[in-house]
């Protein structure tokens, strides 16, 4: 069976230095370890980022990647480790001569600044002639729509206004890159959609490295060309977000990105190429189609499904289908887009399977208490192994 | 109906309790102190005239006059004090700035858990009278005072400096006694200061030496106008620093107006010269406030 890595996700654009052995990446992070007294913020952990990537740092709070980045600005010291930049070693470099800027997640606009003193201010440190910094300052109003603002002073402007003279000002001293600290935090649900496809066009048209830490796995899965996952200082898979979704490593990125249903279960053998296994949920063994996967008959695993990608029914379905369990309808939340079904199975779990709903009025919907029955093929789950 | 009447009542009286205060303590007795300003003084009790009379209330404006104000203005040891003593204060609130930015600063810099220690220790002076504490700094500063004695035993200086009955020591007075009234605001607008401005101006290729000139300053501007006016305008009328410290060398407003009133018993000219003073430094407070609101004006 060939192996599906390469047709998996929606793809953007041919853009994948990090699969060419002979690309030079722009940032290396090599076996950094970060320790704040005994707590340990950054370990051993070893990442590239190629030059025009948007790159996303992507993980719960305290999970380092903040601190990753903060030793990237230059604001903390890596405590064991080398960061280079365009082959240059950070190592002793001072936030102000280093050529990345920083979006902040409070935005930090300077006050006492106008908007345009605010873009300038990078500028002016540089020493450029007044005329060139004014051309600038206009190129970076233009390209965040804010001309009309450039007098006004940052509490006279909106969340939304605000994020983008950040966005302008960090963007004005065109740097190798930039670092954005949870840029979309402060928006709300609507702005930051928008916001989202802006930045890629920014990026895009720029050429730019953009390094983004969020804790948004949407924003992440939205903007990124690769994702990085990050646990307790470690990073846990960096991959584009079609790999991280589809093909998560471990349970814990299954869990972290996106909804997903979790089966526990033991190995029985491998059947055509396709792994059977005995779980609780169904009486009879489930049939997983994940070749990349190397594992051993007793192993003790756990199947991971996406709730869209199995089939909820009223009637059973034909015999010998694959995968097919039965349960109880026990809640229902109807979202306009999807409607998520929770569903009881005999052995107690809880399953989420969601339906999108393709017409506006449904004749005898399924509802509360029914019987119904759950089937997914082979190839929608993932077996990940403990 | 009870409610909205205790309500009314509440919202009525509350304003109402600082404008009685200011009127009470502030206003009737200015319009008593102009009103001597305006008398002739007379040796009795009280020792000017013309006293109020209800039944001569035409009389009584009529004696009304300005001499005194024209006496301030022709005998020039009146404007001499007044000058020095704004040069004075001026000098010593640049001396406090000077002094109490850094203490400030790193008040707001040292870790939260410290910080109501800190300020405590900067309190902690006032639980000691102010006069107590001055006449503590004759015995440090007079030529065989502590200070002369710690220089000469460790051999740095051989005869004693003269410091006590200088403008010098009335300087070092100043500073020690009013160092409170210009840390506190300048640490409170330090304090509310995000750090990541700091970064943010860091990471823009701004030096940290020139992200202080160009950040931390700026944003530090109403603490450093709020504490110099807290501080200067005191100090302008200041009193027992110049008379203990100072000598009679030092010429200052506030001494001009304890001798008229105390030593001449001349009530209508200190109480003119107290009109004085006072204008003196209502001019300050003015400019500050159109400042500010010209600032907040231009920020909407």
């Amino acid at each position: 069976m060939p192996p599906k890595t390469s047709s998996v996700g929606a793809v953007r654009r041919t853009f994948s230095p990090w699969s060419d052995p002979a690309a030079v990446p722009l940032i290396r992070f090599e076996n950094v370890t970060k320790r704040f007294g005994d707590a340990v913020a950054v370990d051993n952990l070893s990442l590239n980022i190629y030059e025009s990537e948007f790159f996303c740092l992507l993980g719960p709070s305290g999970c380092g990647k903040t601190t990753l980045m903060r030793m990237l600005a230059g604001f903390e010291e890596p405590t064991e480790g080398r960061i280079t930049l365009a082959g240059q070693d950070l190592a002793g470099v001072p936030p102000y001569r280093r050529p990345a800027n920083m979006m902040f997640q409070s935005y930090a606009l300077f006050p006492h600044m106008s908007v345009e003193k605010n873009i300038a201010f990078g500028l002016k440190q540089d020493g450029l002639p007044k005329a060139d910094i004014a051309a600038r300052v206009d190129e970076m109003l233009r390209l965040v729509q804010l001309e009309r603002l450039a007098k006004r002073y940052p509490d006279q402007l909106s969340g939304g206004q605000r994020q983008r003279v950040a966005l302008a000002r960090a963007l004005a001293k065109r740097p190798k890159v930039l670092l954005l600290d949870e840029p979309l935090g402060a928006l709300d649900k609507k702005l930051r959609e928008e916001t989202q496809f802006e930045l890629m066009d920014i990026q895009h048209e720029l050429g730019m490295t953009f390094v983004v830490v969020t804790h948004d796995q949407e924003e992440a899965m939205t903007m990124a060309d690769r994702i990085a996952v990050m646990d307790h200082g470690r990073i846990a898979q960096v991959a584009t977000p079609g790999e991280i979704y589809e093909q998560p490593k471990t349970r814990f990125i299954a869990e972290f990105v996106g909804d997903v249903n979790i089966l526990e279960g033991k190995v029985i053998g491998q059947e055509n190429g396709l792994w059977r296994v005995e779980t609780a949920a169904s009486p009879t063994p489930l049939t997983i189609d994940d070749p990349d996967e190397v594992l051993h008959a007793g192993q003790a695993v756990a199947i991971a499904i996406r709730p869209e990608k199995m089939v909820i029914r009223r009637g059973a379905a034909a015999p010998g289908t694959q995968n097919a369990v039965t349960g109880e309808v026990w809640d229902i939340g109807y979202l306009g887009d999807w409607t998520v079904y929770r569903v009881k199975l005999a052995s107690g779990e809880i399953l989420r399977v969601s339906r999108a709903n393709a017409s506006r009025f449904v004749e005898n919907p399924i509802d509360w208490d029914e019987e119904v029955h759950l089937t997914f093929a082979p190839d929608a789950a993932v077996i990940l192994a403990e | 109906m009870a409610r909205s009447l205790t309500k009314r009542l509440v919202s009525g009286v509350v304003p109402a309790v600082p404008f009685l205060w200011l009127v009470v303590l502030f206003l009737v007795p200015f319009l008593i102190v102009l009103k001597i300003s305006l008398s002739d003084p007379v040796v009795a009790q009280p020792p000017y005239t013309p006293v109020f009379d209800w039944s001569d209330i035409g009389g009584f404006f009529g004696k009304l006059d300005l001499e005194n104000f024209e006496m301030l203005v022709e005998d020039g040891i009146y404007l001499d004090a007044t000058l020095s003593s704004v040069r004075i204060a001026g000098i010593s609130t640049l001396l406090l700035l000077i002094v109490g930015f850094p203490i400030a600063y790193a008040m707001a810099r040292a870790p939260v858990r410290h910080r109501p220690l800190l300020i405590a220790l900067i309190i902690l002076p006032f639980w000691t009278s102010f006069l107590i504490r001055i006449y503590a700094w004759v015995a440090i500063l007079k030529p065989e005072g502590l200070l002369n004695q710690a220089l000469m035993g460790i051999g740095l200086i051989h005869d004693p400096i003269i410091i006590l009955n200088t403008e010098a020591a009335v300087y070092i007075g100043i500073v020690y006694a009013y160092l409170p009234f210009m840390v506190l605001p300048l640490y409170a607008s330090l304090e509310r200061m995000d750090n990541t401005l700091i970064e943010a101006a860091l990471d823009l290729g701004c030096p940290p030496w020139r992200a202080f000139w160009a950040i931390t300053v700026p944003l530090a501007m109403p603490g450093v106008i709020a504490g110099s006016l807290l501080c200067f305008i005191p100090a302008v009328g200041e009193f027992v620093i110049p008379d203990l410290l100072g000598g009679s060398e030092t010429l200052m407003i506030g001494r001009q107006l304890w001798s008229e009133f105390f030593s001449n018993r001349d009530w209508p000219l200190a109480s003119a010269v107290a009109i004085l003073l006072l204008i003196i430094l209502v001019v300050p407070i003015v400019i500050y406030r159109d400042v500010e609101a010209r600032r907040l004006e231009t920020q909407r």
